[in-house]
């Protein structure tokens, strides 16, 4: 029987793959950005998992709020990928640091 | 009155000194001039009194100082004989030196502070000579070493000056550690610092002992040295002798006071005052005398040397104080005071005659540059030669002389009379007696006599040329501005012609040429002969030895004649050198140059202590400063915390590379350690 | 039975696209596995029951995201071959963070479901007659209808954020500027001269 143990270990596994992704993607914003969308799908994945295991429809309704902001997120997020892109000539964010202190 | 006499001083000073500004120069000298002349005024009818037998020693308490356990003392003033013959000469040399400041400090921006200056001198060194109690004494002591180094940095704006002033000061401390160390054995042994019970006391711990150091000492010898030792700094005996001579940075009316009449006899004085004390130590009174005799032999030999007049004074004033020590080291505390005495007068003297010489040279001071100024300034002159024929000790045996005739033939009889080590110092007095007299009259004949010789000197061509300036329009000095060494006069004299000093500077001169003249054959019998001596110091405690003075009257006469005859092959040599044949000197110096270069470098001890301790201290203190305060405590203390902030903030800023993929891993490690936490917490 | 299998077949698919994603080397090929991992999660959230979020995320995730990063892929012309540098270097760390915090999760949530769960305490309890998108809208006019309202600022100002961003000013291009033109006079436009001859005028 499935239970929803195994949604969550899958679940589990997806946000592993989009931390993983992350910081192994020196070279590849746009990867980043991806691994961040599977972050929020791992996320959304366990809000209905719960949400039908328990019988509480408040999880099916956050997760429609988070796939709006996520949805927001990655529109912005692309934005500032082109314009780094239009100022750099390349997606690399090896040597980025800017923001160095 | 005696209150009067010691607190004038103080009031003048401090109005003179605080209230400069208000009461303007002229106030400020009249106020302090004005206090010392009627503190002289008091004082002499109290020494007279001595001298004719009425007076009698008393102790006035003025306020109640320190009630601590065993240890209780007030300000007290005690007047007795000892006391008296301080008082005369403090404030009579004081009085007339302030009266001459009129005159020598003319044209000085800071005479109020000048005055006020002299003035708490006077008062500390009052404090010293009316001390009741040891640590009253110490007080007086440390305030005339403070008046010391200000008036010798008086013109402070001079490196020099500040150089000398320093070097007075932390050589007299070393003497006031001695000083020290002597009070608190003192009061460790006897239970109470007050001056007539120690000395009381005193006979009965003869013969005792004490630890010092490890050791185990005769108590009342090591005692004695050890107040020797503060002495020996105050009275610039050998080995704390250097500051004398540097000494004469401040002006002439200071060397006069300070360095010749009163504080350097400070000294004595306390020899004088606990001699009780020191003749419980034998011992210790042999190291006095030899001290003594040392310093008199080593400073006549210097200064036959010396080219700046004032110098020559100097180191004349340290061999005399040599001979007062040695006075009281063979037990003759009468005829040390006595010398004291007239001393106070003829070397106050001979100073403000040298100040009325340098005055009228517009400050010239070196020998080389004088020449036949008797025909210039007569009065000083006149002045200069008493002085002279006093400290020489010109005068016939038995019959009279000028002062320093008694008071040194004194000496040097009782010396004699002291057999032992007495016998050698009455010989080292005799030798040094000799080149007393040579460089004594050495220094009148190249000052009055001759040919001018001072159209070389850089400050008679300042003189002259300021003159000139006066008198030529702007337009001419280019062509002079540089011809500095023309002489359009051919005699020697630059046309610089000296004048005579103001009347202020004269006056002292001419009261200081009495004593000089009078003070011996006025004042000998109540010193130092047996009978009157014995009732003039009664009440005074002081240890007059009537046998050792019977014995000083009744030496061979040879003995009574050996100083004059030594004097007059001084003066001989003198006026053969300086007169007759002036390339004596020269060649002489030529022949004995070693000998003279160790003369004229003051045995080079200046050269010896800056190596052996000026140079240790310096490098002491570096290391201190450089390895201890700025590697040791700063670098851990404050320099170390900065450095330690600073480094973490280095540190620290290595994570904010820049890097947003630095910044997600940082962060996952955050929640992956979160995660754990949680785990290892709940389960 | 056909859910046991159906959920092995979407989890599987879902988890082996996800990790095409990050190792692909093509950007436009991880947009590709992107999208099936999508395809696949809306199917698993189709067996525990919750039609209107799969198909939200088909239409909204898929369809709009997707597209954009595809659309964004293509237009920026990236260089492929330096991408792949450097690669391995961070691996190794990587991988090992995040098998730990994968044993991590999978642990808590073993510990979890040995639990008691309250079920009295729902917020928004199912109901078995309505059908699934009808309880949230329900649920979502009436109880969370601010954040409702306030999702779809987010999403205005998403919009709005995007444009002002990316938007260029392109230089050169003169724009009519209609008030300027209607209030020139005669007298700002032209100005009468009289140069001397073979003077010339200044402009």
């Amino acid at each position: 029987m499935i239970s929803v143990g195994h949604y969550l270990a899958v679940s589990a596994v997806l946000f592993t793959l989009g931390v993983l992704g992350i910081f192994i993607n020196r070279k590849n914003i746009i990867v980043i950005l991806m691994a961040i969308e599977l972050i929020l799908l791992a996320v959304n994945i366990n809000l209905v998992a719960f949400s039908s295991a328990l019988g509480d429809l408040v999880g099916q309704v956050f997760a429609m709020f988070v796939l709006t902001v996520a949805a927001g997120e990655a529109a912005i997020g692309l934005a500032i990928l082109v314009i780094y892109f239009r100022g750099r000539g390349t997606i690399a964010v090896d040597d980025a640091n800017r923001m160095k202190g | 009155m005696i209150q009067a006499i010691v607190f004038l001083p103080l009031l003048a000073a401090l109005v003179a000194g605080l209230g400069q500004r208000a009461i303007g120069p002229f106030a400020s000298k009249l106020v302090t001039t004005g206090a010392l002349f009627t503190s002289c005024a008091l004082s002499w009818p109290i020494f007279l009194s001595f001298v004719f037998g009425t007076g009698h020693a008393e102790v006035v308490t003025v306020l109640h100082w320190v009630s601590s356990g065993a240890l209780q003392f007030n300000w007290e003033l005690r007047v007795d004989t000892l006391t008296a013959v301080m008082l005369v000469v403090i404030t009579s040399v004081s009085s007339l030196v302030h009266l001459y400041s009129w005159g020598y400090m003319e044209e000085d921006p800071d005479q109020p502070r000048f005055f006020a200056y002299l003035s708490l001198f006077t008062f500390a060194m009052l404090m010293l000579v009316t001390a009741n109690n040891l640590v009253q004494m110490f007080f007086g002591w440390e305030g005339v070493g403070l008046a010391s180094y200000l008036l010798i940095g008086f013109w402070y704006k001079k490196p020099s000056a500040n150089a000398a002033a320093i070097k007075a000061f932390v050589v007299n401390r070393v003497g006031d550690l001695g000083f020290m160390l002597g009070i608190f054995g003192t009061f460790l042994v006897f239970g109470t610092v007050s001056i007539p019970e120690i000395l009381n006391a005193a006979p009965g711990m003869a013969g005792s002992s004490i630890t010092f150091l490890g050791m185990r000492l005769d108590t009342m010898t090591i005692l004695c040295l050890l107040l020797f030792i503060g002495a020996m700094g105050k009275s610039a005996q050998l080995g704390l002798h250097t500051w004398l001579p540097d000494a004469m940075e401040g002006p002439t009316p200071v060397s006069a006071l300070i360095h010749a009449a009163t504080m350097v006899t400070a000294g004595v004085f306390m020899v004088c005052r606990l001699s009780p004390m020191f003749e419980t130590a034998p011992i210790a009174l042999g190291v006095v005398t030899f001290v003594g005799a040392a310093t008199c032999f080593f400073a006549a030999t210097v200064g036959t040397t010396q080219w700046d007049i004032k110098r020559v004074i100097a180191y004349s004033t340290c061999s005399q104080l040599g001979y007062m020590f040695f006075a009281t080291g063979v037990g003759a505390y009468g005829a040390a005071m006595f010398h004291l005495f007239t001393h106070a007068f003829f070397k106050a003297l001979l100073f403000l005659g040298a100040g009325s010489v340098i005055h009228s040279m517009h400050h010239e001071q070196d020998m080389r540059y004088y020449g036949g100024l008797r025909k210039h300034i007569p009065i000083t002159y006149w002045a200069m030669l008493l002085g002279t024929l006093a400290i020489t000790g010109v005068g016939i045996a038995g019959v009279a002389g000028f002062a320093g005739f008694h008071s040194k033939d004194g000496i040097l009889e009782a010396a004699f009379a002291a057999g032992g080590g007495g016998t050698i110092a009455f010989w080292v007095g005799i030798f040094a007696a000799l080149l007393t007299s040579f460089y004594s009259w050495r220094l009148v004949f190249l000052t009055f006599y001759g040919k001018p010789r001072w159209e070389q000197s850089e400050h008679i061509q300042h003189a002259v040329h300021d003159h000139h300036h006066d008198d030529h329009p702007a337009g001419e000095h280019a062509a002079d501005e540089h011809a500095h060494h023309h002489d359009a006069h051919g005699d020697g004299t630059a046309g610089y012609h000296p004048h005579e000093s103001p009347v202020t500077m004269l006056i002292p001169l001419i009261v200081l040429s009495i004593g000089a003249v009078a003070a011996g054959f006025v004042f000998a019998h109540p010193f130092i002969y047996p009978e009157e001596g014995a009732k003039f110091w009664a009440g005074s405690m002081l240890a007059f030895d009537e046998h050792l003075m019977h014995a000083a009257h009744e030496v061979p006469t040879w003995v009574k004649w050996t100083p004059f005859t030594v004097m007059a092959i001084g003066l001989f040599l003198a006026w053969n050198s300086y007169i007759r044949n002036t390339t004596l000197p020269g060649r002489f110096v030529a022949q004995f140059k070693l000998l003279h270069q160790f003369l004229y470098n003051k045995w080079y001890f200046d050269e010896l202590y800056n190596a052996i301790f000026v140079k240790p201290a310096f490098a002491l203190g570096r290391f201190f400063w450089k390895r201890g305060d700025e590697q040791t405590i700063d670098r851990f203390g404050p320099d170390g915390a900065a450095t330690l902030v600073a480094g973490g903030t280095r540190l620290a800023v290595r994570l904010q590379s820049g890097y947003v993929y630095g910044y997600a891993f940082v962060m996952l490690l955050g929640l992956v350690g979160l995660a754990s936490w949680a785990m290892v917490k709940f389960l | 039975m056909i859910q046991v299998a159906a959920f092995w077949l979407f989890a599987t698919i879902v988890i082996a696209s996800a990790a095409m994603v990050i190792f692909a080397r093509n950007p436009v090929h991880s947009v590709m596995w992107l999208i099936l991992a999508f395809f696949n999660a809306a199917g698993l959230m189709l067996l525990a029951g919750a039609e209107f979020i799969a198909m939200l995320l088909v239409i909204v995730y898929v369809g709009a995201v997707a597209v954009l990063f595809l659309f964004v892929v293509m237009m920026l012309d990236i260089d492929f071959a330096e991408l792949r540098a450097g690669f391995v270097r961070y691996l190794p760390l990587g991988a090992l963070v995040a098998i730990i915090l994968a044993v991590e999760m999978i642990f808590a949530v073993g510990a979890w479901s040995a639990g008691k769960v309250d079920l009295a305490a729902r917020a928004a309890p199912a109901v078995t007659d309505k059908s699934n998108i009808q309880q949230i809208g329900e649920l979502l006019y009436t109880k969370y209808i601010f954040l409702f309202e306030a999702a779809g600022i987010v999403l205005l100002v998403a919009m709005i954020g995007a444009i002002v961003l990316t938007h260029r000013q392109r230089g050169g291009v003169r724009i009519q500027n209609i008030s300027d033109q209607n209030k020139r006079r005669p007298q700002d436009a032209t100005r009468l001269v009289d140069p001397g001859v073979g003077q010339g005028v200044e402009l």
